[in-house]
C-alpha cells in the first residue's frame, strides 16, 4: 500500500523514491490530495447510506403495499351498469359495456384522437371496460358512473371540474386533459372475477 | 473582553449575501476560526457530540412522528406493530431514537463532570453553566414525555408516578394534577399533551444550546489546566478541532452502533412491550437508567422534615438535587478552576462521582431494608458535597502553584527535562 501511495509523493523521500521511479509528473498531485479525496468520497458515500433509510421510510409501507390489490365480483354487474371499486385509494371505474357502447368505441377512427389508442389496445375483453376513475387534467373523479349523471358529448365520462368529455372506452374527446384515462393492471382469474393490482 | 471578528473569506454571490446577512461570517467565525486552547483532551469531545446526538435526535423524531399514532388506542401499535414491522428501516429508525435518548444522557453526563472536575462553571463561565443546566433540565422533561410515548405499561405508570409528584406540592397540587392530566388519570388527553410537548422542547434545547455556545466563545473555553490562556496558546477550531471531534464522533458511533444493532432493547424494560394497562401496576416500577440517581433521592426521604411530609421532601430533594447546580458557581469558593491543582477536591471529586453511581445502583433497587439506609447516607453526602464540602474546601485547600502559560507546564518542568 505505501508503495502503492509513493507514487503521488511529490518529492522524493529518502532511499524509496530512488529504488521505485515515480510513473508520473510532479503534476499529478500529493499524497495528500489522494488522502483528501479518499476522505471526501467516504464521508459522501456514508453520508448518502446514512441518509438513505430515512428517505426509503417515507415510501409506502409493507401495511399499504398488503393493500395493493383488489379483487371484484363481476357477476351482479347488469350490462350497462358501472360499478366503482377503491384500488390504492384510488376510485377505478368497472363498466359492463354494452353491444352499442363497444360498437361506439371501436368505430371511432383512432387518428382523431388527442391520445391515438384503439379500443382493443384498452380492453382485455371487450364487455369489460377497468379504467382508473381520475381525470388526467388535474385529478378529479369524473362523473358518469351512475344513471342520470352526464356522460358527456361521447357518452362515456364528463369531469365536472373543467369540462373534459371522454368517451365509452375512456379516452379523452373534449376539454383540457392530456391523456386517455389510465388503464389499472389487473387479470381475470375467472370469468366473473378480476383481480385489480 | 471584546471578541474580535474576521470577515469571512467569500466573493460574488456569497459575498453579497454576507454583506446584507452576515451568517457567512458568523458561522466562519464561530466554527472556523474560533481560537480554542490547544491543549484540550478528549474530554472535551462530548460537548460537541451531544451537539451531534441533540441532532440525530431531532432527524430521527421527526421521522417517526410521520407514522406514529397518538391515540391511547393506536400508540403502542403504531410503534411495536407498524414502525417495527411495516415501515421501511422503521425498526432501524425506532432504535436509533430509542437508544439515541440514553447516548445523549451518557454524553451529557460525562460533559457535565468534565466541566466538575476542571471547574468550567467557574467565573467568567457562570451564565454559561446555568444554561447547561437549563438544557439538562429540559432533556429530562423531553426524555420522560418521550419514554411515555410508546404507551407500553412501563410508559403508563412512569407517567402516573412522575406526574403524581406534583401532588405533593401544598394546597394546588391535586388540581395541578389533574391539570396535567387533562383528566382524573393518565388518559388520552395527557399522551397528546405529551406528544405535542415533546416535539417542542428539543426545538427549545437547540435554541439554548445556540446561546450554550455564544455563551462559550465570548468568554472562550476553559481547558485542562484550567488557567486563563494568551493568544500563542490558541489554535484555530477548524482544522485541529474538527478533525479531533471527527475522530472522537467516530468512536462514539461504534458505541452507538453496538446498542442499536447488538443490544437494541437494552435500555427498554420488558414490561414496556405490554400494551398500558390501568389496572396492572408493575410490580417494580423503575425509571430508565439515567434518572435513577434522582429517583433515589425522591425515595430516600422516608421521614417527615419538621412541618414538610416526607412525600413533599422527597420531591423537593429531587428537585433540589439539580437546582443546587445553578448554584454551584458560588457555592465553590476555590479561585482554582481545574482538579489538577487543587488535591483535595480532586479526591471529593471521585467521591462524588462513585456517589453519583451509589444512587443510581440504589434507584434501580426495591425500596427495602438496607438500600434505604444507603440511599439515605448516599442522598446525604451529594447535598453535603455541594453545600458544606465546597464552601469550605476553597477557604481552607492549598492548591498547587499554577502555570503561567502552557509554555511552562510543556517546557519548563517535565517537558525540558526529556528535551535534553
Amino acid at each position: 500500500m505505501m508503495r502503492a501511495l509513493g507514487m503521488w509523493e511529490q518529492q522524493p523521500k529518502g532511499g524509496m523514491m530512488t529504488a521505485t521511479p515515480s510513473h508520473g509528473d510532479a503534476d499529478r498531485g500529493t499524497r495528500r490530495d489522494f488522502l483528501e479525496l479518499v476522505s471526501w468520497s467516504t464521508l459522501a458515500v456514508g453520508t448518502a447510506v446514512a441518509l438513505w433509510p430515512f428517505i426509503d421510510s417515507l415510501n409506502p409501507s409493507k401495511e399499504v403495499l398488503a393493500l395493493a390489490s383488489t379483487e371484484v365480483d363481476l357477476e351482479p354487474i347488469e350490462v350497462g351498469q358501472r360499478v366503482t371499486v377503491m384500488w390504492r385509494g384510488k376510485p377505478v371505474f368497472v363498466a359492463h359495456r354494452s353491444q352499442e357502447e363497444i360498437e361506439a368505441a371501436r368505430a371511432t377512427p383512432v387518428d382523431e384522437l388527442r391520445d391515438p389508442e384503439p379500443d382493443e389496445q384498452r380492453v382485455q375483453r371487450p364487455e369489460w371496460l377497468i379504467v382508473i376513475g381520475i381525470c388526467t387534467h388535474l385529478g378529479c373523479v369524473p362523473v358518469g358512473q351512475r344513471s342520470g349523471e352526464p356522460r358527456g358529448d361521447w357518452g362515456g365520462w364528463f369531469c365536472p371540474c373543467h369540462g373534459s368529455h371522454y368517451d365509452t372506452a375512456g379516452r379523452i374527446r373534449k376539454g383540457p386533459a392530456p391523456r386517455n384515462l389510465d388503464l389499472p393492471p389487473y387479470t381475470f382469474v375467472t370469468d366473473t372475477l378480476v383481480r385489480i393490482g | 473582553m471584546q471578541r474580535e471578528f474576521v470577515e469571512a473569506p467569500v466573493r460574488g454571490v456569497l459575498k453579497w449575501i454576507d454583506q446584507r446577512l452576515p451568517v457567512i461570517t458568523w458561522a466562519y467565525n464561530e466554527l472556523v476560526v474560533y481560537p480554542a486552547p490547544r491543549n484540550l483532551n478528549y474530554w472535551w469531545n462530548f460537548g460537541s457530540l451531544a451537539g451531534i446526538m441533540l441532532t440525530i435526535q431531532i432527524v430521527t423524531g421527526i421521522v417517526l412522528v410521520m407514522h406514529y399514532t397518538p391515540h391511547v388506542n393506536m400508540a403502542f401499535d403504531s410503534v411495536e406493530g407498524y414502525i417495527m414491522r411495516d415501515v421501511n428501516w422503521g425498526w432501524l429508525i425506532r432504535y436509533l431514537h430509542a437508544n439515541g435518548a440514553s447516548m445523549f444522557f451518557a454524553l451529557v453526563y460525562i460533559h457535565i463532570f468534565r466541566g466538575l472536575y476542571y471547574g468550567s462553571y467557574k467565573a467568567p463561565r457562570e451564565l454559561l453553566w446555568m444554561i447547561g443546566v437549563v438544557i439538562l433540565i429540559l432533556m429530562m422533561a423531553t426524555a420522560f414525555m418521550g419514554y411515555v410515548l410508546p404507551w407500553g405499561n412501563m410508559s403508563y405508570w412512569a407517567a402516573t408516578v412522575i406526574t403524581n409528584l406534583f401532588s405533593a406540592i401544598p394546597l394546588v397540587g391535586d388540581t395541578l394534577v389533574t391539570w396535567l392530566w387533562g383528566g382524573f388519570t393518565v388518559d388520552n388527553p395527557t399522551l397528546q399533551r405529551f406528544f405535542s410537548l415533546h416535539y417542542l422542547l428539543p426545538f427549545v434545547i437547540f435554541a439554548l444550546v445556540f446561546l450554550h455556545i455564544l455563551a462559550l466563545h465570548q468568554v472562550g473555553s476553559n481547558n485542562p489546566l484550567g488557567i486563563d490562556l494568551s493568544k500563542k496558546d490558541k489554535i484555530p477550531f477548524h482544522p485541529y478541532y474538527t478533525i479531533k471531534d471527527l475522530f472522537g464522533l467516530g468512536v462514539f458511533l461504534l458505541v452507538y452502533g453496538y446498542f442499536v444493532f447488538y443490544a437494541p432493547t437494552a435500555f427498554i424494560e420488558p414490561v414496556n412491550f405490554e400494551p398500558a394497562d390501568p389496572l396492572k401496576t408493575p410490580p417494580h416500577i423503575v425509571p430508565e437508567w439515567y434518572f435513577l440517581p434522582f429517583y433515589a433521592i425522591l425515595r430516600a426521604i422516608t421521614f417527615d422534615i419538621f412541618f414538610i411530609p416526607a412525600k413533599l421532601g422527597g420531591v423537593i430533594a429531587m428537585f433540589g438535587a439539580i437546582f443546587v447546580l445553578f448554584l454551584l458557581p458560588w457555592l465553590d469558593t476555590s479561585p482554582v478552576r481545574s482538579a489538577r491543582f487543587r488535591p483535595i477536591y480532586k479526591q471529593f471529586f471521585w467521591i462524588l462521582v462513585l456517589d453519583v453511581l451509589v444512587l443510581g445502583y440504589i434507584g434501580g433497587q426495591p425500596p427495602e431494608g438496607w438500600y434505604v439506609t444507603i440511599g439515605q447516607i448516599a442522598t446525604a453526602y451529594y447535598f453535603l458535597h455541594f453545600l458544606v464540602i465546597l464552601p469550605i474546601l476553597g477557604k481552607i485547600e492549598r492548591p498547587l502553584p499554577l502555570p503561567k502559560s502552557l509554555d511552562e507546564p510543556v517546557l519548563g518542568t517535565a517537558g525540558a527535562q526529556a528535551a535534553k
